[in-house]
């Protein structure tokens, strides 16, 4: 009883096909299958955000996602936000600066969800911001940093914008 | 942890839907996983079969009854997508404020209204919400259809009123239920997590100012959501204040309440009659003229 079914999907605006186990979830299949370890899993019960990701422009957790589930939907992951040779994207730039990672685990997650949410809420302030991020946990920072770096990418994501 | 192997079943259609859950042995309805995925990778649920009704047809909706003066709900409809409708918030003032403390904004992308209230968890926001609101809910099988009333809903712990060949399809609620004011209030550690206790209450008020209707509910507290009759009794006929309010709050502390391991049912009744008081604080403020 290991079925599987055949999807196709755009992962980072790439085409992919692949054949997948009907119970593999969608972190485990773009890490598993298409080596795109950006997406980290963590608790794998949603709780903790470290596999958020972006699926038809919508924040999800990839691990409460079949891979089946997403045939024929646009996969956004972390590997997609900027390109190899650079320039880093906004919210990587303010995390680098702003320390809003230690041992980096939750931002992949942090910066997915934080990349949906900013969008739809350019002018997000601090409590909003910490509310979005209620569903991400990070085990190092206190969050401080991470706030700084999401306020300060908010601001350049806006001035991006504007210009 | 991994899901258990199954067989996975994606209809197109609802009577696929109903035929595959009439015939099929051990099958589970796959909405928007939220709840039933964590389950599945823990292992908690190995089902033979899973069947996904995500891409299923015409299970998602937000319609304006006009002629039954109803509001419409489609069972597959996305938590985000209630929290951002006008008409919902129009029909059912308690349900964006509950919203926000529906999980977090990544969960309720995928999570739907149908999947809430099947899964049917006490401290869960949206069955409290359509308790409020007086939901008529339509299930369908192969043999037909059939109307359950939110009241009726709820027959035991996570347990709602719906055979296993049955699908939840619609949730109804009135579309001009003239309520003056809302207040919803949920206590947890942190933001997005399962409420301790949750309170919702909606007021509607005279032209005296006088109290004509009320509803007053808890969530997380007993087994299942409850409204708390002695309550509204208390505040209809009162003016809203802090002496109508203080006999509701003493009303719901006295709710039969769920004991576990973290918080005891004392704690949870004595949190039911403040969360009330501050709930019908709120929705007194918002019907204050």
């Amino acid at each position: 009883m290991n079925q599987t079914r055949k999807i196709s999907l755009t992962v980072n605006g790439s085409p992919v096909e692949a054949e997948v186990p009907v119970r593999l979830h969608l972190a485990d299949f773009l890490r598993g299958q298409l080596g795109l370890t950006g997406t980290h899993v963590g608790c794998e019960h949603g709780v903790c955000g470290a596999c958020s990701l972006i699926v038809d422009g919508e924040a999800v957790r990839s691990c409460l996602m079949l891979a089946v589930q997403a045939d024929g939907a646009r996969v956004e992951t972390v590997e997609g936000l900027s390109p190899p040779e650079g320039p880093l994207h906004p919210l990587q730039d303010a995390f680098a600066e702003a320390h809003g990672l230690q041992c980096g685990y939750c931002t992949p997650g942090m910066l997915m969800s934080l990349k949906v949410y900013l969008e739809a809420h350019p002018d997000a302030g601090e409590a909003e911001l910490r509310e979005a991020l209620s569903g991400n946990i990070c085990r190092c920072t206190g969050y401080q940093p991470i706030i700084a770096a999401a306020l300060a990418a908010a601001e350049r994501m806006r001035a991006g914008r504007a210009g | 942890m991994k899901a258990a192997p199954f067989e996975y079943h994606a209809p197109q259609t609802l009577d696929e839907a109903l035929h595959l859950l009439a015939t099929l042995e051990d099958a589970k309805l796959l909405a928007g996983g939220q709840s039933m995925m964590p389950m599945m990778n823990m292992r908690f649920l190995q089902p033979e079969n899973v069947i996904d009704i995500n891409r299923t047809e015409g299970l998602s909706y937000i319609r304006e009854d006009a002629a039954a003066r109803m509001l419409r709900i489609g069972a597959m409809t996305r938590q985000k997508a209630l929290m951002a409708s006008e008409a919902v918030a129009r029909a059912c003032p308690m349900a964006p404020r509950a919203l926000a403390h529906v999980g977090h904004f990544q969960t309720r992308s995928r999570g739907t209204i149908g999947g809430s209230l099947c899964h049917l968890d006490p401290a869960a926001e949206l069955p409290l919400v359509m308790l409020l609101h007086d939901a008529v809910l339509t299930v369908r099988s192969q043999e037909g259809s059939r109307e359950v009333p939110m009241a009726e809903w709820a027959l035991a712990y996570m347990l709602p009123s719906l055979a296993p060949e049955e699908i939840l399809v619609e949730i109804a609620v009135p579309l001009a239920p003239g309520w003056s004011g809302a207040g919803f209030v949920e206590f947890t550690r942190r933001h997005g997590d399962f409420a301790i206790a949750s309170a919702g209450c909606l007021l509607a008020l005279d032209g005296d100012g006088v109290i004509r209707r009320a509803a007053v509910g808890l969530g997380g507290v007993a087994q299942t959501p409850v409204r708390v009759p002695e309550a509204e009794a208390a505040l209809v006929g009162a003016r809203p204040g802090e002496g109508a309010f203080a006999t509701a709050a003493a009303a719901a502390s006295k709710v039969e309440a769920l004991s576990d391991s973290y918080f005891s049912a004392g704690y949870r009744q004595r949190l039911a009659g403040v969360l009330v008081r501050r709930a019908l604080t709120e929705a007194a403020a918002e019907a204050a003229p």
